[in-house]
């Protein structure tokens, strides 16, 4: 029944960078070789730190920007720009709810604009889906003739949703989409979006850094680092059991509710590596405590057995703790 | 609060939509006290202006010479028959103000008009497009405001040849660049906002992104620029006449008036105060309906 909806394979979107008059032009690999498969009903939290492509990944997979490198299959047929069906099919959620919604627009005008330019609807067949979205994310008939500006950042976000599903795409990439949010109605926001996947059977591509978030949403996991994945898995797998030091680090770093619990937190040294001069070798090598000798040579690549991969010579073999 | 319900039970037809937009936007405009008054000036003005064969006590060229410079009729020496006087050739000043109103709201609005579509439409693009495009355009828009704007004006004129439609036509060309840059300007701060992105990502294309998302987005300070356009068109046409560039005598437009009388300001303050004050009060009432204009407009000062 899990339908695969997109399926990519060594994506990859490089930047020129201008470095002024005097200096060859340099390729940013913002997003370096990405491969994933998006089922229905499945969330697949995409993961990392700032700079690590996510957002990227989340303009490719909506067709905002082509990828300079591999392909991109959305329900079967490779993706290219302007193609107004695949258009319908995916459809994205910003981060910031304040910036997606046109302050000029009424949110009932917001709500129909995507049937507006893709279908032949006439003005109340438009009018009744919308308030019947409205509805679906709770909010009420009324709000259809207020502008954006009247609500909250939860109620934004809601109407953001009802805007992306407008059009019943089969993929939702959601884009950070509760950051912006107060924890209280970051949950809120959460329940309806777990409650229409069920519903409508969506492909979620969830791109966050809070990893409590993901923890409550994703059925898979990606971890980025520097435009790669280093961990791929089954998110329950990858939580309890992660092989890349980084996933390690990062998932020490996610602040607990128990402070009698006992921490064993995994400092990382250095910044994130420029991405205009990548290291050579295994992109973490020099913030990495397992590093081998082969890692600053060669870059590992991304297997493992039983779909829990991971891009990485020394793995971490415990329960997550720094050796 | 009842307004909003008001709004509710609307049916969804189309004339009656727009009719509940125009009344919602009336409540917004007359907020604006002094908007409305601006309003009620500017309608008169244009009044008058249309009606000014019926309204004026006499013909604008028609020189009484048994009457030259008399006073308005609350002065020694005035009389009823030219309530506002007369100038040195006795022509009744209410009268040319009477008709000059007609030339220099006509001036006002195609000058504006002009400047404000070919400047949006080219701002809109170089902004939109970027790249080379842009490049081109701003560098041509550069070099126009290089010049003083008047010595501009009198060149094209001097080129097109003297006439009030010439003059027009230079004034709106070096007002133009204002809403180039301007619009540019917004344009380039709205086009990498998530909403547009979120409508491309809805399949719009690049004429409804342009014009229906990104476009409105960018009006309040064109709205206040166009308005401030119409009072600086009006006296740069005046500055025009003025030099002999502009409307030709003995067409009695204000700014040509007011160059006429230049010699007997110190005799007869009537002769330059009057046309003085059509033009300020013109533009004054332009001017607060612009800002109510923009108030109306702006989602963001709307209360639910």
């Amino acid at each position: 029944m899990n339908a695969v909806v997109a399926e990519a394979n060594g994506l990859k979107r490089h930047y020129a960078v201008n470095r002024g008059l005097f200096r060859d032009p340099a390729t940013v690999k913002a997003l370096n070789g990405a491969s994933f498969s998006l089922e229905a009903g499945k969330t697949l939290a995409v993961v990392g730190e700032s700079g690590c492509g996510k957002s990227t990944l989340a303009r490719l997979v909506t067709m905002i920007e082509e990828p300079t490198e591999g392909t991109l299959l959305i329900d079967g047929k490779p993706v290219t720009a302007g193609d107004p069906d695949l258009r319908r099919a995916v459809q994205i959620v910003f981060q910031n709810p304040y910036g997606s919604l046109n302050p000029r627009q009424k949110i009932g005008a917001i709500l129909e604009e995507p049937l507006k330019i893709n279908t032949s609807d006439s003005a109340p067949v438009r009018r009744e889906k919308a308030l019947a979205m409205m509805q679906r994310v709770g909010l009420r008939p009324e709000h259809y003739e207020r502008y954006p500006h009247m609500f909250s950042g939860g109620q934004r976000q809601r109407i953001a949703i009802a805007r992306a599903l407008m059009l019943n795409p089969k993929i939702l990439v959601l884009d950070e989409p509760v950051s912006a949010l107060d924890v209280s109605i970051q949950a809120q926001v959460l329940n309806i979006l777990m409650d229409l996947q069920a519903e409508f059977g969506l492909a979620y591509l969830f791109i966050s850094h809070d990893l409590s978030v993901v923890r409550h949403i994703a059925d898979d996991i990606m971890v980025m680092y520097l435009g790669k994945p280093v961990e791929t898995g089954p998110a329950e797998e990858v939580f309890a059991n992660p092989l890349h030091p980084y996933t390690a680090a990062l998932l020490s770093a996610t602040p607990s509710a128990d402070p009698a619990g006992a921490r064993n937190r995994i400092k990382l040294e250095g910044e994130l590596p420029s991405p205009l001069d990548p290291p050579p070798g295994c992109p973490f090598n020099p913030r990495c405590w397992r590093v081998l000798d082969r890692c600053r040579t060669e870059e590992p690549p991304l297997e493992g057995p039983g779909g829990h991969c991971v891009a990485c010579y020394n793995p971490m073999d415990g329960a997550g703790e720094p050796s | 609060m009842a307004h909003t319900q008001a709004l509710q039970d609307k049916p969804a037809t189309a004339g009656a939509m727009r009719k509940a937009m125009l009344k919602e936007f009336w409540y917004y405009f007359s907020q604006n006290k002094g908007a409305v008054i601006g309003l009620y000036v500017f309608a008169a003005i244009v009044i008058i202006a249309v009606f000014a064969p019926i309204v004026a006590p006499h013909s604008p060229s028609l020189q009484n010479r048994e009457a030259l410079l008399l006073p308005p009729f609350w002065e020694q020496g005035g009389q009823f028959a030219f309530p506002l006087g007369t100038d040195a050739v006795g022509r009744d000043i209410l009268s040319r103000l009477i008709y000059g109103a007609r030339f220099s709201l006509f001036i006002g609005v195609v000058v504006v008009t002009l400047s404000v579509s070919f400047g949006v439409l080219v701002g809109l693009v170089a902004g939109f497009f970027r790249g080379w495009i842009d490049t081109a355009i701003m560098r041509v828009m550069d070099v126009i405001l290089a010049f003083p704007s008047l010595l501009l004006a009198l060149v094209l004129v001097a080129i097109l040849g003297p006439g009030l439609m010439n003059a027009m036509i230079a004034i709106a060309l070096i007002l133009q660049p204002h809403f180039v840059r301007l619009t540019r300007a917004a344009v380039l701060s709205e086009r990498e906002r998530e909403y547009v992105v979120s409508a491309r990502v809805a399949g719009a294309s690049r004429l409804r992104l342009m014009f229906v998302t990104i476009l409105p987005n960018c009006l309040a300070p064109l709205i206040v620029q166009a308005t401030l356009s119409f009072s600086s068109a009006i006296l740069d046409a005046a500055a025009l006449g003025f030099l002999g560039m502009g409307a030709q005598p003995p067409t009695p437009e204000w700014g040509t008036m007011l160059a006429d009388a230049r010699e007997f300001i110190l005799r007869a303050w009537w002769v330059v105060t009057f046309p003085g004050l059509a033009i300020l009060v013109t533009v004054l009432a332009i001017n607060l309906m612009g800002d109510g204009l923009r108030d109306a407009l702006d989602p963001k000062l709307k209360q639910s």
